[in-house]
């Protein structure tokens, strides 16, 4: 299946993606009005350190703890991507725990969120894929 | 506040009202103009630093932001104008040579825009090339001369060896320190696909690049940097550069400070020396030295592959031409004035040489009359901007154009003219890992690709609606040019008709 | 084959889900004693908060057991298993034939013998959904609510109920509260919070003696309630197997596939013991990604594909209020501890592998911690220092950075 990966030479840190990201999942129509004054909280996150830089977000592990180990059955994977089921989540953080990566994060809204591809927003196509400048993001089955 | 201060050139606009604050034009800039005030909580600029690259307006996800030049002035004056009078301040200040980059934007005649082209109706039918076939392809290199027999009568090959082109453009020469190793890589990977040819330029060929060597054309200039038996063996072609339309007469200076690493490896030069290129080439002070060295190297390469000679358009440039074509040289290329540079004197760059069109008209012309004009090729460049350009060059008798300003635009430069500043903002003049990764050449080459590739159309739907199906039908065929606000002695050089006659 | 799971919680769903990723076919028997579609025990405190219900609860969807081929027997409370002549014998008498059974038992609640506990009427213990609900009826705003036990248990039990309730008082013998997850200053830090919250505690004492609705503490207080809830700590459930004859100590021992000593028998959750790669011994760990994990490693074995249970570490996500806390491995070793007003972090190494963890407050990203435990990633091969200062990926090298991200 098509996964996201990233190339790190690639990355310029320009954190684009985090803030597409966070656009995409706003559920506005408009960047400004989504995140004008906004402190992100974006599913994808770049590190950098001394000219290196690269963006994680969720590897949609094929035996992925975050699944197993989740108290509620919130999360769940579902044709190879891994989503959660916000109403279910009581947001107790044992995905956080057990993500290898560190790809799950508190919400906003205080459960957790993470990426699912943008397969649940307006975008349909993950938005720091097609948004990213120099294909360190690509989205793509290998 | 310095007595040599000068408003900066370009305002920063903001858009306070679109701008989250996201950060990425700061990070994008190299110039540090752009910085976050953590107390306002708002972006902020120093527009002093600006070059008016457009990294940052092109990575705005918001369009918050614009670069307009400054409507601060002195006092106007058609003679002594804004400009002059800023470099007279500056050089007042430090005492140095004024440097510049890439072609040079003053208000000189463009030819290419004062001629039109012809097409057909009625008498003679254009071609629709989706239904017809249409020949781009051009070799580049001598004719044969003569036709010979073995004793058994068969015919031997008597064929000077060619470049193939499938269409009529190569990527001209710009060096390996000069443009990043990216800016190289995205180069010679679209020539590998287009099946056309890119050239080192003066730096050397880095190793990585040796497989492309069949679309690649390998230069040895003044500095002979880089130069040894297997790089003029790893090209299609050797060119040797006489000089350079950008700074006729002058040589180059790479500051050591770009001499690291590959570059230096690249060059055969010491890490942190100066890379000086002569004006001169000090074994050539004539024709007869001149064709030394087109031998040598035709006898280094076992005369496999053409030489080329590139020169600066300049005043005589017909009769150096001539006297080129019997120096043994397989191909002249000639650089127009306009053409680009990494870094030059901006006084040269701005004055010294001649437009292209004049000089292509006039060397063609002046073989013709010689009867040397199969001797040689004819590739010529300086600010080839579009297919129209194209099709002109080769009405005007031009075999191929050499094009690398339209190259590096389609790689991302905004022609903010700073290259000699080494910060560019979108990887490609620069030797910065962390500016220079900014090109993939994943993402370069494809663009290399599509814009010949769309210059490879419109030149054949120009060409069909001329009624013409193939470069070679329309070279030198100056009937399909009229001038356009010529004078008498314009349209004499150019050796084409006005419009309306 | 015929499977048998004894249990319905997260073992017995891991095993169902385990088996059925190599044998599609082979009916699947679950013997519960409760009588409810498979739940999420932990989330009974957040029941009685209001944060969930019944419906979203459920730890799998409705049509799981259908989905799984599943026979589910609700209500029924397995009584003996019979090893030779595989047979499990259910409270009506019944005899269900296994070829491969699972015993997920769990744990139950440890009530220590106390002068007087028999004459308080209103007591519950606070581990399944039925506790939960019973302790729900018997609360009012009036309610004085005293929980014994400063664990896990209680204190969610405190987090859950006290908005419901007029006073909670936590009373545990430990010095501290959450002994078994937190240091003292991680739980001096925890503590104060939930004291804002409302909660009283009463630590380093223990009941002395109980009359119906005060509680003598050995310290010379007492605590008057009208509610008393008993939280002092659990026991793996390990009669029915032990009666069978298979070897137990602190829980079921198992071997490195799950199976117990009994051929073709298997546990797993938190009836068992497993090896703590962290503390180097035999431990109960009784956590709910584990059962699940355990489960299904019983699963895949039971239905023949060999696979080992191993890099099983004691690890905890819990919150009180909104103060998250995530804990992992053990902590006997260097440490290191970074505290301030909000926020706690302690990492242990030991013999060059982080060891364990305790963070409280910023929790963001710890499971690249927990991983360098289970996978005992030398430290030398990473960049520690960037890894003190917060979890974050740019510690590893390029390589494995490359193989994780890149696909490399």
């Amino acid at each position: 299946m098509k996964r996201i990966y990233v190339n790190e030479k690639w990355c310029l840190g320009c954190h684009l993606c985090e803030y597409y990201c966070a656009f995409a999942n706003s559920g506005e129509k408009d960047m400004v009005k989504a995140l004008k004054g906004v402190q992100i909280n974006p599913r994808i996150q770049v590190e950098e350190k001394d000219g290196i830089s690269f963006a994680v977000s969720c590897r949609h592990c094929e035996e992925p703890l975050c699944v197993k180990g989740c108290i509620t059955g919130a999360l769940h994977l579902v044709d190879g991507v891994i989503e959660i089921d916000k109403e279910k989540c009581v947001g107790c953080y044992t995905c956080i725990l057990t993500c290898p990566y560190g790809c799950v994060m508190p919400s906003d809204e205080g459960v957790i969120q993470k990426c699912e591809l943008c397969l649940n927003n307006a975008g349909g196509k993950p938005a720091c894929v097609e948004h990213c400048p120099n294909k360190a993001i690509v989205f793509e089955e290998r | 506040m310095s007595i040599d201060f000068i408003y900066p050139e370009y305002e920063v606009v903001r858009n306070q009202s679109r701008c989250i604050a996201c950060r990425v034009c700061e990070r994008q800039c190299a110039n540090e103009v752009h910085w976050y005030d953590e107390d306002a909580g708002v972006m902020m600029a120093d527009e002093s630093k600006c070059v008016n690259c457009h990294r940052c307006v092109a990575f705005c996800p918001t369009r918050a932001l614009k670069i307009v030049k400054s409507d601060d002035t002195y006092k106007v004056n058609s003679n002594w104008t804004g400009d002059v009078i800023s470099d007279v301040i500056r050089q007042a200040g430090t005492g140095g040579v004024l440097l510049s980059s890439m072609g040079t934007p003053k208000n000189y005649p463009v030819y290419f825009d004062k001629i039109l082209l012809n097409a057909s109706q009625v008498t003679n039918p254009p071609i629709d090339p989706l239904r017809e076939p249409m020949e781009t392809k051009v070799y580049l290199g001598k004719r044969p001369t003569e036709i010979r027999r073995d004793e058994n009568g068969d015919l031997v090959n008597t064929m000077p060896p060619h470049l193939e082109l499938s269409v009529p453009i190569l990527f001209s020469a710009m060096s390996y320190g000069s443009i990043s190793y990216n800016a190289h890589e995205s180069l010679a990977r679209a020539a590998q696909e287009l099946g056309i040819y890119y050239n080192t330029g003066e730096g050397g060929l880095h190793e990585d690049f040796y497989k492309y060597g069949a679309n690649t054309i390998v230069q040895v200039a003044s500095g002979r940097f880089g130069v040894h038996k297997d790089y003029l063996e790893a090209g299609a072609a050797v060119e040797i550069k006489m000089g350079q339309g950008a700074k006729p007469g002058i040589g180059g200076h790479l500051p050591g400070a770009k001499i690291v690493g590959d570059v230096s490896r690249t060059r055969m030069i010491p890490e942190g020396s100066d890379a000086i290129s002569p004006a001169p080439h000090h074994d050539i002070y004539s024709i007869e030295d001149l064709r030394q060295l087109v031998y040598s190297l035709k006898e280094a390469t076992e005369y496999k592959k053409p030489v080329i000679v590139k020169i600066a358009a300049v005043h005589n440039v017909a009769a150096i031409a001539s006297g080129i074509a019997r120096s043994g040289a397989d191909i002249i290329a000639i650089d127009g004035f306009r053409g680009g540079t990494g870094a030059a004197p901006s006084r040269i760059r701005d004055n010294v040489g001649i437009p292209i069109e004049l000089a292509l008209a006039s060397v063609d012309e002046r073989l013709r009359q010689e009867g040397i004009r199969d001797e040689v090729s004819i590739i010529v460049g300086g600010s080839i901007r579009s297919s129209a350009d194209i099709v002109k060059a080769i009405a005007l008798g031009a075999d191929a154009v050499y094009i690398a300003t339209s190259a590096l635009v389609a790689l991302g430069c905004h022609l903010c003219r700073s290259c000699n500043q080494g910060k560019c903002n979108w990887g490609i003049a620069t030797q910065r890992p962390e500016l220079v990764k900014r090109l993939n050449p994943e993402i370069g080459y494809k663009r290399l690709v599509n814009l010949v590739t769309a210059w490879g159309h419109e030149i054949k739907e120009i060409m069909g609606g001329m009624g013409i199906n193939s470069i070679e039908a329309l070279k030198g065929n100056r009937l399909m040019l009229r001038g356009i606000g010529l004078t008498e002695k314009e349209l004499e050089v150019l050796g084409i008709k006005h419009a309306g006659e | 084959m015929r499977y048998v799971i004894i249990g319905n919680s997260a073992a017995a769903i891991g095993c169902v889900e385990g088996i059925r990723q190599v044998d599609q076919e082979g009916p699947i028997t679950i013997i519960s004693r409760e009588k409810y579609h498979t739940y999420s025990r932990p989330l009974i405190s957040y029941l009685l908060a209001g944060k969930t219900d019944g419906e979203r609860m459920k730890y799998r969807a409705d049509d799981f057991y259908e989905k799984n081929g599943c026979e589910v027997m609700l209500g029924r409370t397995a009584v003996a298993i019979d090893s030779l002549a595989k047979t499990v014998l259910l409270d009506n008498g019944e005899r269900v034939p296994f070829d491969r059974l699972l015993c997920a038992t769990g744990s139950k609640p440890f009530v220590p013998a106390m002068e007087g506990l028999e004459s308080v009427p209103v007591k519950h213990t606070f581990l399944s959904l039925d506790d939960a609900k019973a302790l729900d009826q018997d609360l009012t705003e009036e309610s004085r609510v005293m929980i014994l036990g400063a664990g896990l248990i209680g204190l969610k039990c405190a987090e859950g109920i006290a908005k419901k309730v007029k006073s909670v008082t936590v009373v545990d013998l430990a010095e501290q509260i959450l002994p078994s997850i937190l240091d003292t200053a991680a739980a001096a830090m925890v503590q104060k919070h939930i004291e804002r919250q409302g909660i009283r505690f009463i630590l380093g004492t223990s009941a002395k003696c109980f009359t119906p609705s005060r509680a003598e503490l050995k310290n010379g207080s007492a605590v008057d309630f009208d509610v008393l809830v008993l939280a002092v700590g659990v026991r793996p459930e390990v009669e029915l197997l032990k009666n069978a004859g298979a070897d137990i100590e602190r829980g079921v021992q198992v071997d490195s596939h799950c199976m117990t000593s009994l051929p073709d028998i298997y546990a797993a959750g938190d009836c068992t013991q497993s090896y703590d790669i962290t503390s180097g011994t035999e431990r109960v760990l009784a956590l709910l990604p584990n059962a699940y994990r355990q489960g299904e490693v019983c699963g895949l074995n039971m239905a023949g594909l060999e696979t080992s249970y191993d890099k099983a570490i004691p690890m905890n996500a819990i919150g009180f209020f909104g103060l998250h806390m995530l804990t992992a491995g053990s902590y006997v070793g260097e440490e290191y501890v970074v505290q301030s007003d909000s926020a706690y972090k302690k990492l242990v190494t030991r013999q060059g592998v982080l060891k364990g963890y305790i963070l409280v407050g910023d929790v963001a990203r710890a499971g690249i911690y927990t991983a360098l435990i289970r996978d005992e990633t030398p430290l030398d091969t990473i960049d520690y220092e960037l890894i003190k200062e917060k979890p974050q990926l740019i510690a590893f090298s390029k390589g494995k950075r490359d193989r994780v991200l890149g696909g490399a």
